[in-house]
């Protein structure tokens, strides 16, 4: 335990120093809040069930720093840390190789949990964000959103060759999702064609149950997104357990 | 003498290339091991062996009459590891590498003597990546050191330094056998094998072609001596010819070749000159090396 929390203290300041992870899940996620809210403001809008522009858009957000951290970050870091030899140093010593793995699970969900809280309270300030949901759901949809997520970075690491590859791979699957899946626009204002396309994407869903589980939904009208996340945690963990390399 | 390292038949195959084709030594605690060939020959597949980092499939490894395929955690604890082509993130510093290798052992050293000893004391707070070639290789020995091991791998330790950079890694070296550690390690200079080594086994195409000291390897396999000088007038080489160890002389101008072998050579070719009364100056010998050891056991020139 004490090693798993000393390498993640450590990984955490190495990701600190990383001005492109820091930039995607920390101050992203705000210049769009900026930028979206700043254009339409907050006011109750039918079109979103009477809530205005932010509050609809902030557990948006919270996917694509999801998205972002798992896609990107983690399948980066994981595969460039392989590429390195990072990882074979790490495991010619005592530390338990599952270990290595558990701590940028860690580093990753306190990043991305850090950029969500950060989102939230300058949503609140600048926009009079409302929530009408419960704490505890939507800290637990937004943790198996991570995992799930987390896990397809895991899975794009293992089947990519390189460091460069992998980046190459999150990018084009990371893209499509956000703009398509309603974390950076409301889906909304999407066209039929569009939509069902959306419906397709896996974040799609991540961005559905977070803003149900804000506006304070029952997490039984989101049993579809909880399946698809769980499926993604499950394939994701299961393939990369057998194709994950060390070097 | 115990024995640190016991390997009896390694082999070790990927996919169609055996790396390590049925290979067995024992290695002396207390001892400076080293391992020579060119790129291929299968040393670092056999380091990675004993680190416990690959599974053999044939023969056994152990190491203190442990398996390091299976007992990896107890081995890890008592070994000290420098690999070949590993880094560490670019943008963790060096104390923070330390302090958190540290973490990973029963009983560390203080790390701050540590990095005194290998004088990179200063560069604490630098990042890995701006280290030059040098400091990293010599944090990766203050890494390897970080729980006091009994037994110090390293894998081509000094490949991608400049002369002076590896001269003091050797002397880093000799100081942790000074200590009472085993050391093991590989390399594809000879030279360094022969400043280093007590022991040097010469590996090709994953086989053993010879092991021995390095002394005893040039001495038994590395085939001539020459000796050169330069005489003043005349002088009768029918008489050095006959000398016993003799194989050729040639003369050219005043300047004299002779090449042959055995210990009594050089004193040989003297007394017999000063009995004949002939006048010569400039007598220098030169031995073979490892160099010329590998070239007559493997027929091939090392590749660097």
């Amino acid at each position: 335990m004490h090693g798993l929390l000393k390498l993640a203290w450590v990984e955490a300041k190495i990701y600190l120093r990383q001005p492109e992870a820091f930039f995607f899940t920390l101050v992203f996620p705000l210049l769009l809040l900026f930028l979206f809210g700043g254009i339409f403001g907050n006011k109750p809008h039918p079109l979103f069930g009477g809530r205005g522009t932010v509050d609809v858009s902030t557990p948006a957000y919270m996917a694509l720093i999801i998205g972002s951290t798992g896609l990107i970050s983690i399948s980066i870091a994981v595969s460039g840390y392989r590429e390195k030899g990072i990882l074979r140093r790490y495991r010619a010593t005592p530390l338990r190789p599952a270990t290595i793995l558990a701590a940028q699970v860690l580093v990753h969900y306190v990043m991305s949990l850090a950029g969500a809280c950060l989102l939230v309270a300058a949503a609140r300030l600048l926009f009079g964000l409302r929530f009408s949901g419960r704490m505890e759901s939507v800290f637990a949809g937004f943790t198996l959103s991570c995992l799930s997520f987390f896990a397809a970075g895991f899975l794009l690491a293992s089947l990519a060759r390189n460091t460069r590859s992998a980046y190459i791979l999150g990018m084009v699957i990371y893209f499509p999702n956000i703009f398509l899946s309603g974390a950076t626009f409301p889906r909304e204002i999407f066209p039929p064609v569009i939509r069902t396309i959306s419906e397709a994407l896996p974040i799609t869903h991540v961005v559905s149950l977070l803003q149900g589980l804000w506006i304070g939904n029952p997490w039984s009208r989101h049993l579809t997104e909880v399946l698809v996340l769980v499926g993604i945690l499950a394939a994701g963990v299961i393939i990369s357990a057998r194709v994950f390399r060390w070097e | 003498m115990t024995a640190a390292i016991r390997v009896e038949d390694l082999r070790k195959v990927y996919s169609s290339l055996t790396a390590v084709d049925g290979i067995s030594f024992d290695v002396a605690a207390g001892e400076i091991f080293g391992v020579v060939g060119p790129n291929g020959a299968g040393k670092t597949t056999t380091i990675e062996c004993l680190e416990g980092l690959r599974t053999p499939d044939g023969g056994s490894v152990r190491l203190w009459n442990l398996d390091p395929a299976r007992d990896g955690r107890i081995v890890r604890e008592r070994i000290g590891v420098q690999l070949q082509n590993s880094a560490l993130p670019e943008d963790i510093r060096v104390w923070e590498a330390l302090d958190l290798f540290s973490s990973y052992y029963r009983h560390p050293v203080p790390w701050g003597p540590l990095l005194e000893r290998l004088g990179i004391a200063e560069k604490r707070r630098s990042a890995y990546a701006h280290l030059s070639g040098g400091e990293k290789q010599r944090l990766s020995i203050a890494l390897a050191l970080i729980n006091d091991p009994d037994l110090v791998f390293l894998d081509e330790l000094t490949t991608g330094l400049d002369p002076q950079a590896r001269r003091s890694m050797w002397d880093l070296v000799r100081d942790i056998r000074r200590r009472g550690r085993t050391v093991f390690l590989t390399t594809h200079f000879m030279e360094e094998a022969e400043q280093l080594c007590d022991r040097v086994l010469v590996m090709d195409r994953g086989r053993i072609v010879a092991l021995d000291s390095p002394e005893n390897l040039v001495r038994t396999l590395g085939g001539e001596t020459q000796v050169l000088f330069t005489v003043d007038g005349k002088c009768d080489l029918g008489r050095l010819e006959i000398l016993p160890g003799v194989k050729r002389v040639a003369a050219s101008g005043g300047r004299v070749t002779v090449t042959g072998s055995g210990d009594r050579l050089v004193a040989l070719i003297v007394n017999a000159l000063d009995a004949e009364g002939v006048n010569f100056r400039d007598l220098r010998s030169e031995h073979p090396n490892l160099e010329d050891v590998f070239l007559a056991v493997t027929g091939e020139v090392m590749r660097d």
